[in-house]
Order: structure tokens, then sequence, then C-alpha cells
């Protein structure tokens, strides 16, 4: 029974003077605390320690971006109608009036023309689809060339190796959802390698598909796996990489006072939690504007699918490239025997070929740890040019799918330049195999130069002796650095190269000016 | 750290770390780390890293007014309904520059560090490993092996019931494939009708002319759309001999093939009507109209199935029977019917 007698509402004075000094924070801490325990953990929470590097940002994009289409994404399916169910046109766009075409079709006009801020929302999901995909594959760079991947995190690289393809694997089926000329074809190329595969690639495409193509289910099957189960285990997937970099604290490149041991950085409250912050900000306006500006896949120029139907120059989205470069590059090498046909030139470049890259990927650590012995636990960051064949390597997988991309623009190539369509794929051809190797070669080679050449390397300069002529001329000439110089404050610090894995002799025992202390480690 | 059996980098890396970070960098500007726990509040590495903080504010502040501005514009476009390059303009614009606003807040006006956590090592004890392996190992001895039969009957009965459920999983999706793949709309004498259902007369294209042709009443339909879709070339005046065996397929010149692409089923769309090529815009398979659609160029691995056709009493077209062979991209029942000159 509530009376005049109850508590009054207090000054903020009185309640600190009851509450201590923190006041009513204090009681909510405590009352949290008493029943889930988390004062401890919170506090050492809010001190955990983020490294500063710009390339740590990279991911940050994949993530805000995958805020962005969960935002958006949510707006889109207020709006889209999932049915190939044939309608005739009365929309405001003028141009496709009476045309017959899906509701999928005449939905997605629609929200580009009709739904306020849709054609907005539609661009922004499309591009923050494109920035998604892209920002991982960036960060995965960095994380490939810098070693982070290394145990004790060789689980996250496998999580977010997954994401990427879920990634691809989602961004085709979002933007087949559509029903457009371009988009179909897509679907119908993804039937055409489904029945590819050798003894159950038909009935795949049979069950998927719901019968034959184009059967009449499809837009409505690729739009609960995009907007409900790949969404959904992405989701969990995201939490999983968070937790996990949270449980196994950032790398950090090597420098001052930074160690195996230890974590330099900012701290997440209030530092980084500001940084980042601000950086969902900025990705969303960033796409915001992309979205405004930058006009992407405009449907109502492409038309309605229609089976028999197709519009020169049909290319797919960004990260499909690779694997239309792949696919149009293949020679036409079917096998056929004992009443059988396996059709190696859509299995190799379409399924066999993904499945090597990206299981060569996820192998990785593992193949890593294998080659080199080396078990250890790894927080420090390395350069690329440390590891001259690690960094080979990735080079060279990024200039195979670089070139597979570039291949996939083969005819307008040939349009555009004026050669012919025959030494285009010719070129691609060889292209694919010798570019990988000279650039796994060149990139070897540098990293190498870079290793054992870098005398004058690192931030600092060397110190610079300024004399004056007779004729009273100033000039400026680098310091001498002899070995055993006495003038020690002239010597450059020495910055760390390469860290060696052996004990360290005693200070002084090198004699070698470039590098006092260090050791290079022969690879 | 001792007992764990971790293995971080031997001791040898950190001399190495301190002895190349610990020359003369004192006037360098940079702090040794320390951690917050421990910072007290007069502590350098709490205060702000701008210079001239006043000044950094001011700005800082400006962004965000930006920021709010942009928002609110945003707010009034969208209620006035204004071009989509406005709305992108205002929000865009708004959020990216209270975003630098914000970012510039922490990075200039909020404790500068660097601050140092050490890294606890995540391996416990090798004896807890142990206890965890024991546990596992030796209650499933002691406990499950005890009851082979009872855990034979619950593995056999999750098995088959997991196996089971993937019938009504799988098979409700869809038909099987049976035949299907082997068929078209095309029968004997079916007349060629274009996407309107209007036959096609003899006199009716010249020489260098195509139409994409459906079988009649099939026009409308997915699968006359998709599969049978046709497309019909007049070569030349004459009767036109594509292969040896196909003597009679061509009459006066007209010519008729599958236009579902050998390589991946796109639409055989184009026509270069000098090189009498039909070009697949998807990946640039080509195939020659006068010898049976024979690819000479690109990825596809078989013809186009040639379909034959005759001219009835009344001058329309009309196939005299199906495609003998599957149309479109290969799959594993295919029999190797029609892969080269048959």
């Amino acid at each position: 029974m509530i009376t005049t007698e109850g508590p009054r509402a207090r000054t903020r004075r009185q309640v600190q003077q009851s509450h201590g000094k923190y006041g009513r924070v204090q009681v909510a801490v405590n009352e949290l605390d008493e029943r889930l325990g988390l004062a401890r953990g919170g506090r050492i929470f809010l001190d955990k320690l983020f490294p500063d590097h710009w390339s740590f940002m990279l991911g940050e994009i994949a993530l805000y971006s995958f805020v962005v289409l969960l935002a958006t994404g949510v707006f889109l399916t207020l709006y889209f109608v999932p049915s190939q169910t044939i309608v005739t046109y009365h929309g405001v766009y003028k141009p496709l009036d009476g045309i017959k075409m899906s509701e999928a079709y005449a939905s997605t006009v629609n929200i580009s023309f009709a739904v306020r801020a849709g054609l907005l929302i539609r661009q922004m999901h499309h591009w923050a689809a494109d920035v998604f995909i892209g920002s991982i594959v960036v960060h995965m760079a960095r994380i490939f060339f810098t070693g982070a991947f290394r145990k004790p995190r060789e689980l996250n690289w496998v999580i977010g190796l997954t994401m990427l393809i879920l990634g691809i694997l989602n961004g085709f089926l979002g933007y087949s959802l559509p029903d457009d000329l371009i988009s179909g074809t897509g679907i119908r190329i993804a039937y055409s390698i489904l029945e590819s595969i050798p003894f159950v690639g038909s009935y795949l495409a049979f069950w998927l598909f719901g019968g034959e193509y184009p059967g009449n289910i499809i837009i409505e099957r690729f739009y609960i796996i995009h907007v409900l189960i790949i969404p959904l285990v992405l989701l969990g997937m995201v939490g999983a990489h968070l937790g996990l970099l949270v449980r196994q604290k950032h790398t950090q490149f090597r420098g001052k006072g930074r160690t195996e041991h230890n974590v330099v950085g900012s701290p997440m409250f209030p530092t980084f939690m500001a940084k980042t912050t601000g950086f969902l900000l900025m990705v969303t306006g960033a796409l915001a504007l992309l979205g405004g500006l930058a006009q992407i896949n405009p449907i109502w120029q492409f038309g309605p699918y229609e089976a028999s139907k197709i519009s020169y120059a049909v290319q797919p989205d960004l990260y499909m490239g690779f694997l239309d470069g792949a696919l149009r590059i293949m020679p036409s090498w079917q096998w056929t025997g004992w009443g059988h046909t396996i059709p190696w030139e859509v299995l190799f470049p379409a399924i066999i070929f993904p499945g090597l890259l990206f299981n060569l990927c996820f192998a990785w650590p593992a193949l890593e740890r294998w080659f080199t012995g080396d078990n250890a636990m790894h927080n420090l960051l390395d350069r690329p040019r440390d590891r001259p064949k690690r960094t080979a390597a990735g080079a060279a997988v990024f200039a195979l799918v670089f070139t597979l991309f570039c291949a996939s623009a083969t005819d307008v190539i040939a349009n555009y330049f004026g050669v012919s369509l025959n030494a285009t794929l010719w070129f691609f051809r060889a292209a694919v195999i010798l570019v990988p190797i000279v650039t796994y070669y060149l990139t070897w080679r540098v990293c190498v130069e870079m290793l054992h050449g870098g005398r004058h390397m690192g931030k600092r300069k060397r110190a610079m002796v300024v004399s004056r002529t007779p004729e009273g001329e100033y000039v400026a000439a680098p310091s001498d650095m002899r070995p055993g110089d006495e003038h020690s404050e002239l010597r450059p610090a020495p910055v760390p190269e390469q860290i060696d894995m052996e004990p360290l002799e005693p200070v002084g025992a090198t004699t070698t000016v470039s590098s006092p202390g260090i050791r290079r480690v022969r690879r | 750290m001792s007992d764990s059996g971790s293995t971080f980098e031997t001791p040898g890396t950190q001399v190495a770390l301190e002895v190349a970070s610990g020359g003369p960098s004192e006037g360098d500007g940079h702090r040794t780390a320390v951690p917050i726990p421990t910072a007290r509040l007069d502590d350098p590495h709490l205060q702000e890293a701008a210079r001239f903080p006043r000044r950094t504010e001011a700005i800082i502040a400006l962004f965000l007014l930006v920021g709010i501005g942009g928002v609110a514009a945003f707010g009034a476009a969208y209620v006035q309904n204004a071009p989509s390059w406005v709305l992108a303009l205002s929000m865009g614009v708004g959020l990216f520059a209270m975003g630098v606003g914000l970012t510039a807040w922490g990075k200039y006006l909020m404790p500068q560090g660097p601050f140092v956590e050490d890294r606890h090592p995540l391996a416990n004890s090798r004896r807890d490993q142990e206890a965890m392996a024991a546990a596992l190992v030796e209650r499933t001895g002691v406990v499950v092996k005890r009851r082979k039969l009872l855990g034979g009957l619950l593995g056999g009965g999750m098995g088959i019931f997991g196996i089971v459920t993937l019938f009504p999983l799988l098979r409700s999706l869809g038909p099987l494939p049976g035949k299907t793949l082997f068929t078209t709309g095309w029968k004997s004498g079916t007349y060629l009708v274009d996407s309107t259902g209007t036959r096609i007369h003899k006199d009716q294209m010249s020489v260098g002319g195509i139409l994409t042709v459906y079988p009649q009443g099939k026009e409308n339909t997915d699968r006359g759309q998709a599969v049978d879709q046709t497309v019909l070339i007049r070569a030349q005046l004459t009767d036109l001999v594509t292969m040896k065996s196909r003597a009679n397929w061509a009459p006066t010149g007209y010519v008729a093939y599958s236009k579902v692409c050998t390589h991946l089923g796109c639409p055989v769309g184009l026509y270069e009507q000098l090189l009498e090529l039909l070009v697949c815009p998807c990946h640039q398979s080509m195939f020659n109209v006068r010898d049976g659609a024979v690819p000479v160029f690109g990825p596809a691995p078989r013809p186009l199935p040639q379909l034959p056709l005759y001219i009835d009493s009344t001058g329309f077209l009309r196939a005299q029977r199906g495609y003998n062979q599957p149309v479109g991209p290969g799959f594993w029942e295919r029999t190797t019917e029609g892969n080269g000159t048959a």
C-alpha cells in the first residue's frame, strides 16, 4: 500500500550519502553483481585493451556492414514479395507498364520507385553486401600476411573463412531474388552447376528447385535461405568470432614494450568504445552515400526474367567474378563413357576448383604448423617480409583469383580494346598459370631482399652531421657508422628486423652494425 | 606459467625485444605502458592526447553539429519524399560527420595510454588436462562400455531415425529426375511457333534471319521457355545439309537448334550473321550454324542438338520428330548420344 510516508524523491547528494560515492550506479552494480556476479569480470572487460593499428579496423568494416545489411534487409522484407506468380505491372515506372513479370520482380521495382526511401535502402543493402565480402577478404589478407592465424587462433581463422563463404553464397542468393533478366541467368547457371556433379547432380538440382528448371518455387526457397537460415548462422558465427577474440585477446605488432605475454593498447571503455562506435557511424554513412549516389543493380533496366531471353555482357556480382572467369577459360573437356557423362568443363572450375581453394585456406594454419614445425603460441605479428614463403604463397593465391576475376570480362575486354576474343581467351588461359608463378617468385624475392638488405630500414633516421666549410657553407652528411664507433649516440637505435627463436647471445658479442643485438633467421 | 605446459615463445625472444627497444628512446615521446587499474588520476597516461584540447574540442563539436544537421535534414527529406540522392547525402554526410567527431573524441580527448595488461596463458596445467581426459575415458569405460547392448541399441535407434529423417527432408523437396531431362515438348509434327503463338511460314524469313521458336501450345509455359526454346535460322534458300546423316533436316535453308547452351544452359541468344556463328553471351561458346552447331570456341563441350524440320503441304514449318538427345548442359545420367558428328 502506497502512502505518503514512503520514500520521497531525494537529491543526488542524499543518494550519494546513502549509497556511497557512486550513487545510483553503485546501487545498480551492486544489485546486478549480487545476482550475476559480474562486477569483477565487468571491470576487467571495461579495462580490456585493444592494440592500435590501422589494419585492425578492416574486420570492423565487415562487422558494421553486416549490421547495415541486417537493418536494411529487415526494411526490404517488409516490401519484397518472394513469389514467382506472374502479374502484369501497372506501377509508377511507366517503361514497364503492362509487362508481365513475377511478383518478386514487380515488388522490387516497386521498392525502387514507389516505396519512400526504398531505392536508397535497396542500394545500400546491395552495396553493404559487396563491402561486407570485400572487407572480409582484405581483413583475411591482413590476418594471413601477418600470421595472426597461428596458434592459438586457428579456430577463428576457420570461422572467418566460413563466414566469407556464407557471405558469398548469401550474396548470390540475394541478388537472385529480384528475378530480373541478369540474375535469372545466374540461377540457370547455378542449376547447371549442381547438375554437373556426378551421381547425384540431377537429384540435387531437382530437389533444390522443386523439379526441372525453372520450377515455380526457387525464389521462395532462396528467400528463406537468404533472410533466415544463412543470416542466423552468420550471426552465431559473428558472436563466436568476437567471443574468441575477447578470450584470446588481440594480436599486436612488435614494438616498444610489446611482448608475447602482454597487450599494449587503449582501453575498451571509453576510448575504444568511442572510436569503434564512431567508425560504425562512418561505415553506415559511407554506405548511405554509396547507396544513394552510386547506382547498383538497376533491375528495371534489365527487365523481368524470361528463360529464353538474355542480354549481352552478363556478369555476376563482384565476388562471383572469379568463378565466372574460371568457367570461361576452362577448356571444353567432358568425359563420356559407359552411358554416362562427367562434365569436367563445369565440374572442375565451378565445384572442384573453389573446393580446393577454400580447403587450402582452411588447412593453411595446420599446413604451416606442419611444414615449419612451429607449434608455439604467437601473439606478436609478423611483418609480411618476415615469412617470404608464406607471403609469396598468399600473393600467388590472390594473383590467381584476381586473374580469374579479370577473365570473367573476356568479352568486355575484347570489345573495349578491339582485340580478338580468341586471343583474349588464350591470354587468360596462359595468365592463370603464369601470373601466380611469377607473383610467387617476385614476392618471395622482394621479401628476401627486404629481410636481408634492410640496413637503413625503420623509422629512425641516421643522424646527420652538419659541418661548416671555410667558405661559410653548411653541409649536412650522414654520420659514419663504423663498427666499434665510440659515438654510440650517433648510432641509430636498432629496429627489430627479425626475432630469433634461439636464445640471444650477450649484447656486444654481435658486432654487425646494422642490427646489434638482433639475429636474422635463416629460412 | 611454468607449470602450465603452454609454449609461448622462448625467453630469448623477450630478451631480444627488450634489447631491441630498450635503446636510447626516452625522449621520443613514447611512454612506457602502464596497467590501467594502477593508473592514478594525475597519471599522464590518463590525460588526453591532444596538444590543444580546446581547439580539438571545437573542431569535434563542429563535426557533431554537421552530423546533427545531416540527420535532421534526412528526417526532413524523408518527410518531403525527396529523391534518393538527397536522402543519401543528408544521411551519409550526417552519419559520417558524427562518426568522425566521435572517433576523434576517442582518439584525441580520451585517455591516451598506452596501457598494458598481461596475457594469461589460456592453457590449464597438465594435471587439469589429464583430469579432463581421465574423466572422459574412464567414465566411458566404466559406465558405458559395461552396457554395450544398451549403447548399441541407442546408437542404432538414433542412426535409423537420422537416416529415416533424410527421406522426407530431401525427397519432399522435389520430384525425382526420372526421364524428365531426356524429353522436350517437341514431338513428331509439332508446329514451330514464335513467342506470340504464330506459326512460321516458309516464306516468312529472309536469309540471315533468326527467330526463337517454341512447340505450338508451349510458348507461354515455363518448360516451353526454359527447355523447348529453339533457335530457327534461315541460312540459305536451298536445302541445307549440316551433317551427312541429316540430309533432309533443314528444308529450304531453315535450320533449327536447341537454344539451351550445352555448357551451362544459358539461352544462346547472339547470332553473328556474317560468320554464321551462334554465340552464347554467358561464356562465349560459339557454334557453327552450317555444320551442325559444332562448338568452334569456348567451353561448350557438345554441339547444340539439331531439330529436324519439314515443311508441310500448307507451307508451315514443323518438326519431323523431337530432339534425338537431351538438350542443355551435361549431367551424370546423360548418354553419349550427340557428342560428335552423329
